[in-house]
């Protein structure tokens, strides 16, 4: 709570003004836009660089060195031959640079369990997870709004409480707990969804079964509807006590009005943030529910190659799943400032 | 104020893992309207016991750990060896809870789990703070490029998503308690490094410091005195948070199969294990062990939000 109340003590009275843009205010907005970029994104690309380091020290971390990424079976002939060829006998500042040139190149290396480069199993893999991750935070607005503004205007009473406990009690369950309640419920009981995932290589395939589709999406919003609705409860409270809420229904608009156009506008904002950060949380998320229904994304590669020790596949998806999260929240961040134009 | 300065650094992870659960952490925010002055301890418990759900949490957490830890020594039981020939009994009054596939007795080895469960989430939460704070700290205290470099740093592991970092490591190391304490610690320091950052840099500047400065305060005795009291209520909310989400996270790296081996066992582990059963009526291979990873996960929030108002001063006048 302490953030939101922070937060709503610093926001400024007024509702953002609506004016009709002229022409002028209109390039004003965009200069402001392209100077705020040019703030943000330098930081994200510090960012990005920190995690390649980062990926970079795991691999030398790795017991027995990068001769760990030929796998397990790999003879010390091999692993001299494969360090020498690959640099991994240079001064480490050098394979660094080095790693960082593979990276621009797209070559994220190798994995022995699939005979594959890695990015082509990222390619196949990843836009399958982004449509389940994309579907699952569709389905999880649309349930979190309404509850948490619901929860706010009933701030303290029996409603607020049992979904405030719903909430934590949905938050608290191990996602694997709940797909298989999920599972036991719609598959077995009722016999209404099929129990496991999609398959498919591709991602229309994955589209052309969409009962398939039901319970794995369900499965990762319920996680994400508990942390939302959470938050827009909070905002909502925070938006509620704000003096432009009280003049406006001082001035006798409707309270459906004040609801649509002060305190959802406003309390809904902070969520466009939280999206971006709440993306590595819902990307775990996503490994389990994957492995669960056995959906064939990068979550469920990722969870067979830590299994395989596949280092590779791990090292390569870490670094490339980390820096979509870098490119989400600049983004989240470049998204509140068109809408907010407060900030800037 | 300058409001561009917010977003300008509302970086990832301003809010960390859980939402709403973390306090701002928004540099320097002059704004003294607010009293200052640490709550003292006596009122600091009052406020926490009467807000209900806290108390609640508390003695749930109470009632849970001393299960784990006092009832081994109640309810003796054989957690080492193991016994085909007891697999699979429903509950009786030898076995309350049943046996598991290879004779464990199921009420014993819950005692035995939580253990581990609790040792690993407070064990790890607490090195994280530690970390957290110092880091944070530092970064706070030095300002200019020190705290630059220290966030971006922060900011890198913080956008990894901390299943596939937990997995990494234990895919590469064997996974023992230790291993998964230090793993679950370095997932979850950032958020507090954050936090503490945030707060030390605001405070740096509040007035009372500056104040206190001016009448010639060491800066041992502020930071005792007036910094370190204002952010130790944060450090306790994210110890308890943190935590909840590792005994979570180590429940999916056990479900995931990376957890610790057996014979060590884990509420996690005994979840996964049991729904390996689920459509086979073993239904106490399943239920015990999820409502206690719920309701410890709950309680340690309840108690995580009861101290959050607890210390936060303003939310109290509202």
């Amino acid at each position: 709570m302490l953030s939101a109340q922070r937060r709503g003590a610093r926001s400024p009275v007024q509702t953002p003004q609506r004016r009709p843009l002229t022409r002028r205010g209109y390039v004003l907005r965009i200069e402001a836009m392209i100077a705020y970029l040019l703030r943000r994104v330098p930081q994200g690309l510090l960012v990005v660089i920190g995690v390649t380091v980062i990926v970079f020290v795991l691999v030398h971390l790795l017991p027995g060195g990068p001769g760990a990424l030929l796998g397990e079976r790999a003879t010390p002939q091999q692993i001299k031959v494969f360090l020498q060829a690959n640099g991994y006998d240079k001064p480490i500042y050098q394979q660094y640079i080095n790693y960082l040139r593979q990276l621009l190149h797209g070559d994220l290396g190798y994995s022995y369990q699939h005979n594959a480069t890695v990015s082509s199993l990222l390619v196949q893999n990843l836009p399958k997870s982004a449509l389940l991750v994309g579907l699952s935070y569709i389905v999880a607005l649309a349930v979190a709004i309404p509850l948490g503004l619901l929860q706010a205007l009933r701030r303290n009473r029996a409603v607020d409480y049992v979904l405030t406990g719903l909430s934590l009690v949905g938050y608290s369950m191990p996602v694997f707990w709940i797909a298989l309640v999920l599972i036991s419920l719609f598959a077995i009981n009722y016999n209404i969804l099929p129990p496991v995932g999609p398959s498919g290589a591709t991602v229309s395939e994955v589209v052309n079964q969409p009962a398939n589709l039901v319970l794995p999406v369900l499965t990762l919003s319920i996680v994400t509807v508990a942390q939302f609705s959470r938050f827009v409860r909070s905002s909502a409270i925070d938006v509620l006590v704000q003096d432009y809420v009280r003049t406006a229904r001082s001035k006798g608009i409707s309270e459906w009005h004040v609801l649509s156009r002060h305190v959802l506008r406003n309390s809904l904002l902070p969520i466009i943030t939280l999206i971006g950060l709440s993306l590595p949380g819902t990307l775990s998320g996503a490994v389990v529910t994957e492995s669960v229904f056995n959906y064939p994304g990068m979550g469920l590669l990722f969870w067979n190659a830590a299994a395989a020790h596949d280092i590779p596949v791990l090292l390569g998806f870490t670094l490339v799943v980390s820096v979509s999260v870098v490119v989400g929240s600049i983004v989240a961040d470049v998204l509140y400032a068109v809408c907010d134009p407060r900030i800037r | 104020m300058k409001r561009d300065n917010k977003i300008g650094s509302t970086k990832i992870g301003e809010f960390g893992i859980r939402a709403e659960a973390l306090p701002d952490s928004a540099p320097p925010e002059v704004d003294d309207s607010a009293p200052h002055e640490a709550a003292a301890p006596a009122s600091l418990a009052r406020t926490f016991l009467h807000n209900r759900m806290g108390a609640i949490g508390l003695v749930l957490l109470i009632g849970v750990a001393l299960f784990s830890f006092l009832g081994p020594h109640l309810y003796q039981t054989n957690q080492i060896n193991t016994n085909i020939a007891e697999a699979h009994l429903a509950p009786s009054w030898q076995h309350p809870l049943g046996t598991d596939q290879v004779g464990y007795d199921i009420l014993g080895r819950l005692m035995v789990a939580g253990q581990s469960s609790l040792i690993v989430g407070f064990s790890a939460a607490i090195l994280a703070s530690f970390l957290g704070t110092l880091w944070g700290a530092i970064a706070g205290y030095c300002g200019g490029w020190v705290d630059a470099v220290m966030m971006r740093v922060v900011d890198s592991f913080l956008s990894i998503p901390p299943l596939l970092l937990a997995l990494v490591l234990a895919s590469v190391y064997k996974p023992t308690i230790p291993v998964l304490i230090v793993v679950l610690a370095l997932l979850s320091w950032l958020v507090t490094a954050r936090v503490v950052r945030g707060e030390a840099l605001s405070l740096r500047v509040r007035d009372f410091v500056r104040a206190a400065r001016f009448f010639g305060s060491r800066e041992r005795y502020i930071v005792r005195r007036h910094i370190l009291p204002n952010i130790i209520g944060s450090i306790a909310v994210l110890v308890t948070l943190s935590a909840a989400d590792a005994i979570l996270l180590l429940a999916a790296l056990s479900y995931l199969g990376l957890g610790p081996p057996p014979p060590a066992a884990n509420w996690g582990e005994m979840l996964a294990n049991g729904l390996n059963y689920a459509f086979d009526g073993f239904w106490w291979l399943v239920y015990p062990a999820g409502i206690l990873i719920v309701v410890t996960v709950v309680a340690i929030n309840l108690i995580g939000d009861a101290l959050r108002e607890a210390f936060d001063v303003r939310l109290q006048q509202r």
